[in-house]
């Protein structure tokens, strides 16, 4: 056990606080969030950067473009991006999701064709699991995907699909046999979003943007060679996908959180430092962070060691969801009378948070996970 | 970044967990008076796992401490080995040391005005001196842990000071492992137990509770371990990190056994079931040596600054 950095990792460390001090522009800072921003030609630019210092892909293997560095590497990224406030990577769906399940699922010339373009942003993509009718559920999918000859021609709706009104690329679940009992009917596809009948319409959320989208497809004719594995497998594709939703996400959230807390801390040095009861509110928030911090440190390391995600990181996007709805409804709170008013970003931050436990499985979901999967309790339905 | 036990403290782990449910076992005599087997521990080596080797210890570090710490307060283990170890230890010159290690002498420590088992030990420390231990022991909220008022006869000044992240740390180990028995506790009922022709475990109000304890009894052993870590190697973090970890582990151990005690419905409640024992424990645990609010004002103080006179 030693928490600090190897010799590699610190080295690593400085050269990349080095990097983003010379490059990201000041006026760049602190972004707020909505995946509207990328819309902006910066966040291409931006994201095609980090790829040409080296610092997309860290994991993935160098055949593909990756730097095969160990996953403390990526950790630490993540860390100093969100202490550099940094933007992230346009392709937050390619990098964390269809890169890792199409490098494990894969024909080598499906890598070839996609996953250096995921890491230099040539290629944007955005994931079509969820429908109107199957949220949690996802074997509950209905979107037709009818076999005819060398293609499969698609019909049906996706919902809450992020970055689709920018995406080049779409990972997909279809119904591909009604008649199959439940898990064996699903395919798993790789969806061109420049196909003919597509159509995408923004959904506007509470704070009044626009993340996530609906997905129209009418008759949309997608060829065979584009299934990522086998026709009827679409169900264990899908769950390398979330595997790597879930494994890749601690550290980028507590990264995030630990910018919030900066705010809090901010804010409660100016407003309420000889407030007894504020101040203990405030330890708290600290206190969970660092215990959400530990956590993914032990999570990588058994990561690092056995190759497979440790039970440990099961809660922590579950906490870190609760977190931050507790922390950000703080940080207005702490604004005293004028908490009322939108500040442009406590307000913005609290309302974006109510989304946390619900996006990226529910916490009723992961709790049930945690019951069934680390707890071994019967399972429930 | 190395954030997990080598093999050796793992095989630590496995022995001490296998040794105490052996020599403590949950069916065991709670109320007739306990025998702590000290020499046990002193025969397995746990009494000088960080005292050095030419002082009849094993040389290693708190790291290996935090575990048994852990795994004590999994087996609700009644001596007074946290009072020695965690709190009493960094007080003594190298012959008492070594007269903890062979299990000679047993120790506690004045916290606050109050000494647990002051009854049961030999000596025991208050203001930097050594004194014989007597005095007038009373009843506190766990009774495998009494508390007692020091009789102060002829001190010795002690060459030692204290280490008050340590013993914090050592706390919260205790604390991590006795909320891990309460969930534990709490599985096994869930899928035994049956109600409407179901084991309960399947029920979401039960479950979700249980998933709930997992994710506080993981976050707080972060800490712990953190905190340990921290007082292995002297990091200057240190002090907030093991008041961070006492809080939390002491305020999630309590919160452990509370669920627990529901989910094993009337039968949690009985005397006869030994969930209560650890709930003691665990109330005791968070209310000695820094309650989770004071302990929060600290962290607070490190963080915000000291605070500032409402004008």
């Amino acid at each position: 056990m030693d928490l600090r950095d190897t010799p590699g990792e610190a080295a690593f460390r400085s050269e990349l606080r080095a990097w983003l001090d010379a490059n990201l522009p000041e006026e760049r800072r602190g972004w707020r969030g909505g995946a509207q921003r990328f819309d902006d030609p910066f966040y291409r630019e931006w994201s095609r950067a980090l790829y040409d210092a080296g610092y997309a892909g860290l994991t993935w293997p160098k055949e593909y473009g990756g730097a095969g560095a160990p996953y403390s590497f990526q950790a630490i990224y993540l860390e100093e991006s969100a202490r550099a406030q940094a933007p992230s990577h346009v392709g937050v769906i390619g990098l964390g999701m269809a890169g890792p399940t199409i490098m494990a699922h894969g024909t080598e010339e499906q890598k070839q064709a996609h996953l250096a373009k995921i890491l230099s942003a040539e290629e944007i993509w955005c994931q079509g699991f969820s429908e109107p009718d199957a949220g949690s559920d996802l074997a509950a999918v209905r979107t037709r995907m009818e076999r005819r000859g060398d293609v499969f021609v698609l019909n049906g709706q996706k919902v809450w699909s992020s970055f689709a009104h920018i995406a080049d690329w779409c990972i997909l679940v279809g119904l591909s046999d009604p008649e199959a009992p439940r898990y064996k009917g699903l395919t798993y596809m790789m969806v061109d979003m420049r196909s003919p009948g597509i159509e995408v319409r923004p959904l506007r959320q509470i704070t009044g943007e626009s993340e996530f989208n609906e997905i129209f497809f009418t008759d949309v004719e997608v060829p065979a060679e584009n299934l990522l594995g086998e026709e009827g497998q679409g169900w264990q594709v899908a769950m390398t996908t979330l595997l790597h939703e879930r494994g890749t996400l601690g550290f980028a959230l507590s990264a995030q959180l630990e910018v919030h807390l900066g705010r809090l801390l901010e804010v409660a040095r100016e407003r309420v430092n000889g407030d007894a009861l504020a101040r203990d509110r405030v330890a708290q928030e600290w206190i969970d962070l660092q215990a959400l911090r530990y956590t993914n440190y032990r999570a990588l390391t058994t990561y690092e060691r056995t190759g497979i995600p440790g039970p440990e990181g099961s809660v922590a996007k579950l906490r870190w969801s609760e977190q931050n709805q507790r922390l950000t409804k703080l940080g207005r709170e702490l604004l005293g009378d004028d908490g009322i008013l939108d500040d442009g970003w406590w307000h913005h931050q609290q309302l974006r948070s109510r989304g946390n436990t619900i996006e990226a499985g529910t916490s009723e979901v992961l709790r049930n996970i945690i019951a069934e999967r680390v707890l071994q309790l019967p399972r429930s339905r | 970044m190395d954030f997990a036990f080598t093999e050796e403290q793992q095989e630590l782990k496995r022995l001490a967990r296998g040794w105490l449910a052996e020599r403590f076992p949950l069916d065991r005599d709670w109320d007739g008076p306990a025998d702590d087997d000290w020499g046990g521990l002193a025969d397995l080596g746990w009494l000088g796992v960080s005292i050095a080797e030419d002082e009849g210890g094993a040389g290693l570090t708190f790291i290996e401490e935090a575990i048994l710490f852990e795994e004590l307060g999994y087996a609700l283990y009644p001596g007074p080995y946290l009072e020695t170890v965690g709190l009493v230890l960094p007080w003594l010159g190298p012959d008492d040391r070594a007269a903890v290690a062979s299990g000679e002498t047993r120790w506690s420590a004045e916290v606050g005005g109050l000494v647990p088992h002051l009854l049961s030990v030999d000596r025991v420390v208050a203001d930097g001196s050594a004194y014989e231990a007597r005095g007038e022991e009373e009843a506190s909220v766990d009774p495998t842990r009494p508390l007692g008022r020091l009789e102060r006869g002829d001190g010795s000044p002690l060459p030692g000071s204290a280490d008050e992240p340590r013993a914090r740390a050592a706390m919260a180990c205790e604390a991590v492992g006795v909320a891990q028995r309460a969930l534990d506790l709490g599985i096994e009922h869930a899928r035994t137990r049956e109600q409407f022709g179901k084991p309960i475990g399947v029920y979401q109000a039960v479950s979700h509770a249980l998933a709930n304890t997992y994710g506080d009894v993981e976050l707080g052993r972060s800490l712990a371990y953190w905190a340990s870590w921290c007082v292995a190697v002297g990091d200057e973090h240190a002090p907030v990190a093991a008041a961070a970890a006492k809080a939390f582990a002491t305020e999630a151990a309590v919160t452990a056994c509370e669920r627990s005690i529901q989910v094993h419905g009337g039968t949690g409640f009985t005397w006869e079931h030994p969930l209560h024992r650890f709930y003691k424990r665990a109330l005791w645990l968070h209310g000695f040596g820094g309650r989770p609010a004071q302990l929060r004002a600290e962290v607070a103080d490190a963080v915000l600054g000291a605070p500032v006179a409402a004008g």
